[in-house]
């Protein structure tokens, strides 16, 4: 039961681009991130996955970037609102990372550098829909939208797409990461508009 | 789930920049720092939505306010600061966000870092620090244009000649006012140390504005000693440079 704002016709995009409900193109790339961005020397950059008790697979920058890589284009969507279509990015699969993992574990915990936090579950990782991205536009990814390295899963709102990603951990239960425990939503399908708490 | 909210008086703070006054009969109060999402919607249905900090301080009325700065190619604030009349009603959602958010029951000092419109979310804390007697040392440093794109000016400047516990500096990049001692000029390391409390004190800075400015302004606390965890920050607008 919207009501109509009186005399107000909108700015809408030339494009017809499938727009999320309630987001907007951008061409530019904007950054939000919850405090100062961390610089991450390579050579001490690792990444881990691991079950909460053990390291389970770990990678420093120089076997990391060893692993196979693919090239992706995808559209990313903000929960500020903003959607960038076609961005191109290179980085290793998940499912690559995940190879020889035997887990009945359903959910993750995503963690970065500078403490962040965010939870995905395990399906949403696998079957090409999630990578630890390192390239972005054919430049290394710089600092403020993650670099080094960061998740890239771009059917989530891109929150869950930790910037300075350093190691996914395993969980039989799913708990809520640093913005999820802030009011947003715990799993954040833009396609259903989840952005805060009890969207549905 | 969406409120109306009533439009219920307006005021431009510069040429471009409008605060509104909202009452929301069914506003479930806020805490300094949150934000709002404002709709509009077209007469065929078409709507587009955006987020504004709130500046005013939490209270028990229905009432908050945000400012809006008018961007040229915008979609919202062009209507937010140029059409909207009092007795309008407009769709807004929250308050939002627990992260950047100052509490009254916070007592350490606070550091406030603002670029251009990022004063807004820093002066909700400014008002709410007032408003409950907290006694928490502010300093606020405050990077704008020139003197004439300074928003809440008089009250800032009523603050800074009454109350010892609020200090305030301006840092202008394009203009200064007669005689002011600093050139215009972006903030940088010297600009930190003589306005901002000594990292030795462990404050709790808050950082708001443009994302090349935040990105300057937490870079240059962190390099004088501040705790990363210590500094939160929110952004807004383009990269500037893209990369």
């Amino acid at each position: 039961m919207a009501i109509t704002s009186r005399g107000f016709s909108g700015r809408r995009g030339t494009t017809d681009a499938k727009l999320p409900p309630g987001q907007y193109l951008t061409t530019d790339f904007p950054v939000l991130s919850a405090g100062p961005t961390p610089r991450v020397p390579l050579d001490q950059w690792e990444f881990t996955i691991s079950d909460g008790s053990q390291v389970l697979r770990r990678w420093n920058w120089k076997s990391f970037r060893e692993l196979p890589t693919e090239t992706i284009t995808v559209d990313i969507h903000c929960v500020t609102r903003w959607s960038k279509l076609g961005t191109t990015w290179e980085g290793v699969s998940l499912d690559t990372l995940f190879a020889g993992v035997n887990t009945d574990a359903e959910y993750t915990m995503v963690h970065s550098y500078g403490d962040y936090t965010t939870n995905v579950p395990l399906q949403d990782l696998l079957n090409r829909q999630a990578w630890i991205a390192f390239r972005f536009d054919d430049d290394d990814l710089a600092p403020e939208h993650g670099g080094p390295a960061r998740l890239l899963v771009p059917h989530l709102y891109l929150w869950k797409s930790a910037k300075w990603v350093r190691g996914i951990t395993l969980m039989q239960e799913d708990q809520p990461g640093f913005w999820e425990s802030l009011g947003y939503n715990i799993y954040g399908d833009p396609w259903r508009e989840q952005r805060y708490s009890g969207d549905e | 789930m969406w409120r109306i909210g009533t439009a219920v008086a307006l005021q431009d703070e510069t040429p471009t920049a409008r605060t509104i006054r909202f009452e929301v009969p069914d506003w479930p109060g806020h805490v300094a720092g949150q934000h709002v999402d404002v709709r509009l919607t077209a007469a065929d249905g078409y709507s587009a939505v955006r987020s504004y900090s709130i500046a005013s301080a939490p209270n028990a009325s229905r009432l908050f306010e945000i400012t809006v700065e008018r961007l040229p190619a915008g979609e919202v604030s062009p209507y937010l600061t140029q059409d909207v009349m009092v007795g309008d009603r407009l769709e807004l959602r929250g308050p939002i966000g627990g992260w950047f958010v100052w509490r009254k029951e916070q007592a350490e000092p606070i550091q406030l870092i603002a670029g251009g419109s990022g004063i807004v979310p820093l002066m909700a804390m400014i008002r709410s620090r007032l408003s409950t007697g907290n006694a928490a040392p502010f300093r606020l440093l405050y990077s704008v244009r020139e003197p004439k794109a300074v928003w809440y000016g008089k009250e800032l400047q009523s603050l800074s000649e009454h109350d010892p516990s609020i200090s305030i500096t301006y840092a202008y990049t394009r203009a200064t006012p007669k005689d002011w001692p600093r050139p215009p000029g972006r903030i940088d390391a010297a600009l930190i140390a003589n306005a901002a409390w000594p990292s030795s004190i462990g404050p709790t800075c808050y950082v708001c504005g443009p994302t090349s400015f935040v990105e300057t302004a937490a870079a240059l606390l962190t390099a004088s000693g501040n705790s990363p965890d210590r500094i939160r920050t929110e952004r807004f607008g383009p990269t500037g440079d893209r990369k």
